[in-house]
């Protein structure tokens, strides 16, 4: 029995031996890596990302130049996944990092990438921090503080006269990151928050306490920066009990008609912040979301967006800057930096995009107001 | 007048934790054993009766039956390929493989209906009571949900009390080999435990996403675990217990929401957990063996 066991691990053994050896002797695609959650509670997203860099990289592939090939793991938006992920991916023979698609996940890759120096481009973690570790990591997506700087923004200008209630989810980065630079921008910008509540991933699915606190203090902008899961369980109890405010939230919140069994009443009103509306008029946003509906048999949201347009950006920069498949990940990433920093990009989540040394995006940010169930732009 | 609101809130959520307790508390007293995957029969409770209603178009009401019935036929099954086998083997095998149906049905549930969040609708039609001319409202799902919970303990405690098969149950609970030896049929005595089980399941996942409206693989995970712990505040094995520890924590949950801070609710909630188990090491209610189901 022993003998067998050790037979079939020695097999084993030389079997990826010889897989390694292949991925990395023929080189003729570029090698991107990708992780996001494909399974686990925030699914929808790592999905999203996956199905949107498919597609760009199906029509990339059809046109023939420079061939993409993309491995997507699942780290199930766990730290530590994510890292062997990342590893995994490395011996695959990567060459660019494009992922990962969740904050919590990419905060603990980005230093492996700096140490490598492995280019990293994620399409949808927004944290603040993610860019830090090195000069090779950039963001597709805007960040928090750009994004509770920005509603904070829209607030003086729009609504000066606001009775202003807040709830977030301090127990996820990408809430708690909005939901701060938010504050001091609104206390700098003289906004009148009344309230502001909180809930984590442990008691999130009672949100009526937090509700009926905005009620209370008379709030009548409720400002929601978190994901459409939760923000759908704000809506149908603020209807039940007759509360209507202009609830207002950020790119997280898109999505939300798309959740099957919505009512899109509910949403009635509903204002977001967000760089890509699926019923945008341009000629690339509808041909980029009839081939995903056909495909998916559901309707795109801003993460697969973002996703698209990352693999569109490297693509443009690899070509820009004429980065081989043969080359090490070292060299791609040396030419990817100078290229990124100065090229402009014009993707489907914005045009005349830029990106400065830190690895943050400069695009604008839109609101968009839903009337009778579709996004309709709210200037 | 807020105050009157959150506490109404409060017994809202606290009674259907108060339902899935009820749960986990008929398992642990007869089986003896923790069903970590009672939370996620939960959740298939509310996929059985939203495909029902969704997809198939009946009424609520057949829906709920519906997922009552495979709830029922989930829980026999899962007791018999997963838990029967390890009778006899120490406990905390069996609380691993607990844990471990409790993945596979999250995992089977998002392979089945995908990861994507559905938007549950309310199986209660009723208009929300508003009284003081708006400044309480009270909802038809807080309604149904409290008397639910309120004829289910009932109805459990008359059964485990007066009917053969709750005798047997509790002859099961007591001593499992005497009980053999007495003639009492323990096996089938604990596939009917954990098919009461399932179908309250059933029915606590249906009203669980009539009040919060949140539908996906993970959605039964985390009320599964704060009903145990209010098993555990009740005294684990007590059916007036669980309703007791349900209620209470769902209302201080919610007032220390309300009054104290959003942000530490939780610990707050958990603070007096462990005082109460300081003090009464078995819970509110868990005294004696008589009292166990």
């Amino acid at each position: 029995m022993k003998k067998v066991v050790t037979m079939i691990l020695a097999a084993a053994m030389m079997a990826t031996t010889f897989a390694g050896c292949s991925g990395n002797g023929e080189a003729t695609a570029m090698k991107l890596g990708a992780s996001g959650p494909l399974t686990g509670s925030n699914a929808v997203y790592g999905n999203a990302v996956q199905y949107g860099m498919e597609i760009a990289i199906e029509e990339l592939n059809a046109k023939g130049g420079l061939q993409l090939e993309l491995n997507s793991q699942d780290d199930e938006g766990d730290v530590e996944k994510a890292v062997n992920a990342y590893n995994t991916l490395k011996d695959w023979g990567m060459h660019v990092m494009v992922g990962p698609t969740t904050t919590g996940s990419a905060n603990a890759v980005a230093p492996e990438c700096a140490a490598d120096n492995m280019f990293m481009l994620t399409p949808s973690a927004s944290g603040a921090d993610v860019i830090k570790p090195g000069d090779n990591v950039f963001q597709v997506c805007f960040t928090d503080p750009n994004q509770g700087v920005a509603s904070a923004d829209y607030f003086a200008e729009h609504f000066p006269d606001a009775v202003i209630g807040v709830i977030y989810d301090s127990s996820d980065l990408y809430s708690a990151g909005v939901f701060s630079t938010f504050t001091s921008e609104a206390e700098a910008k003289g906004l009148n928050v009344v309230c502001t509540e909180a809930f984590t991933s442990a008691n999130k699915s009672d949100l009526s306490t937090q509700v009926t606190k905005c009620q209370a203090a008379g709030a009548d902008l409720v400002f929601l920066p978190f994901y459409a899961t939760e923000a759908a369980q704000v809506l149908s109890y603020a209807n039940k009990i007759g509360y209507k405010p202009t609830f207002f939230g950020c790119d997280g919140m898109d999505g939300i008609l798309a959740t099957e069994g919505f009512d899109p009443a509910l949403a009635e009103g509903l204002m977001l912040l967000t760089p890509f509306a699926a019923d945008g008029a341009d000629e690339r946003t509808q041909s980029f979301v009839k081939k995903y509906t056909e495909k998916y048999d559901t309707v795109p949201n801003q993460f697969a967006a973002d996703a698209y347009d990352a693999v569109y950006a490297v693509y443009q920069a690899c070509t820009q800057a004429g980065v081989t498949p043969d080359m090490s990940p070292e060299e791609v990433s040396q030419k990817l930096k100078a290229e990124f920093t100065s090229m402009t990009f014009d993707g489907l989540t914005g045009s005349g995009m830029t990106w400065d040394a830190s690895g943050a995006v400069s695009k604008a940010p839109m609101a968009v107001v839903i009337q009778n169930g579709v996004y309709v732009s709210a200037e | 007048m807020n105050f009157l609101q959150y506490l109404i809130n409060g017994i809202s959520i606290g009674s259907v934790y108060a339902i899935i307790a009820l749960g986990y508390t008929m398992v642990y007293g007869i089986a003896k054993m923790l069903n970590f995957a009672h939370g996620d029969v939960i959740m298939i409770g509310a996929y059985m009766s939203y495909c029902a209603t969704n997809y198939l178009g009946l009424h609520p009401l057949v829906g709920l039956v519906i997922a009552m019935a495979v709830c029922t036929f989930l829980g026999i099954t899962i007791e018999a390929l997963a838990y029967r086998p390890l009778r006899g083997v120490p406990s905390l095998a069996v609380l691993i493989t607990a844990i471990g149906v409790s993945y596979f049905l999250q995992n089977a549930a998002q392979l089945i209906w995908g990861s994507a969040p559905k938007n549950y609708t309310s199986i209660v039609s009723m208009e929300p009571l508003k009284i003081f001319g708006g400044g309480l409202v009270i909802t038809g799902e807080v309604l149904i949900t409290i008397a639910a919970s309120i004829v289910i303990m009932l109805a459990l405690t008359l059964f485990t009390g007066k009917t053969k098969m709750g005798k047997a149950m509790r002859a099961v609970s007591e001593d499992r080999d005497a009980a053999q030896l007495m003639g009492i049929p323990v096996n089938r005595t604990i596939s009917a435990t954990f098919a009461i089980g399932s179908a309250l399941a059933a029915l606590a996942g249906v009203l669980l996403c009539s009040t919060v409206p949140t539908l996906m693989p993970t959605t039964g995970s985390m009320p599964g675990i704060r009903a145990f712990t209010a098993a555990v505040l009740g005294g684990i094995g007590s059916i007036p217990g669980a309703m007791l520890g349900g209620i209470l924590l769902g209302i201080i949950e919610t007032l220390s929401k309300a009054y104290l801070s959003t942000q530490f609710s939780d610990a707050i909630v958990f603070t007096v957990l462990i005082l109460v188990l300081l003090v009464k090491p078995s819970g509110l209610l868990g005294k004696t063996v008589q009292e166990k189901v």
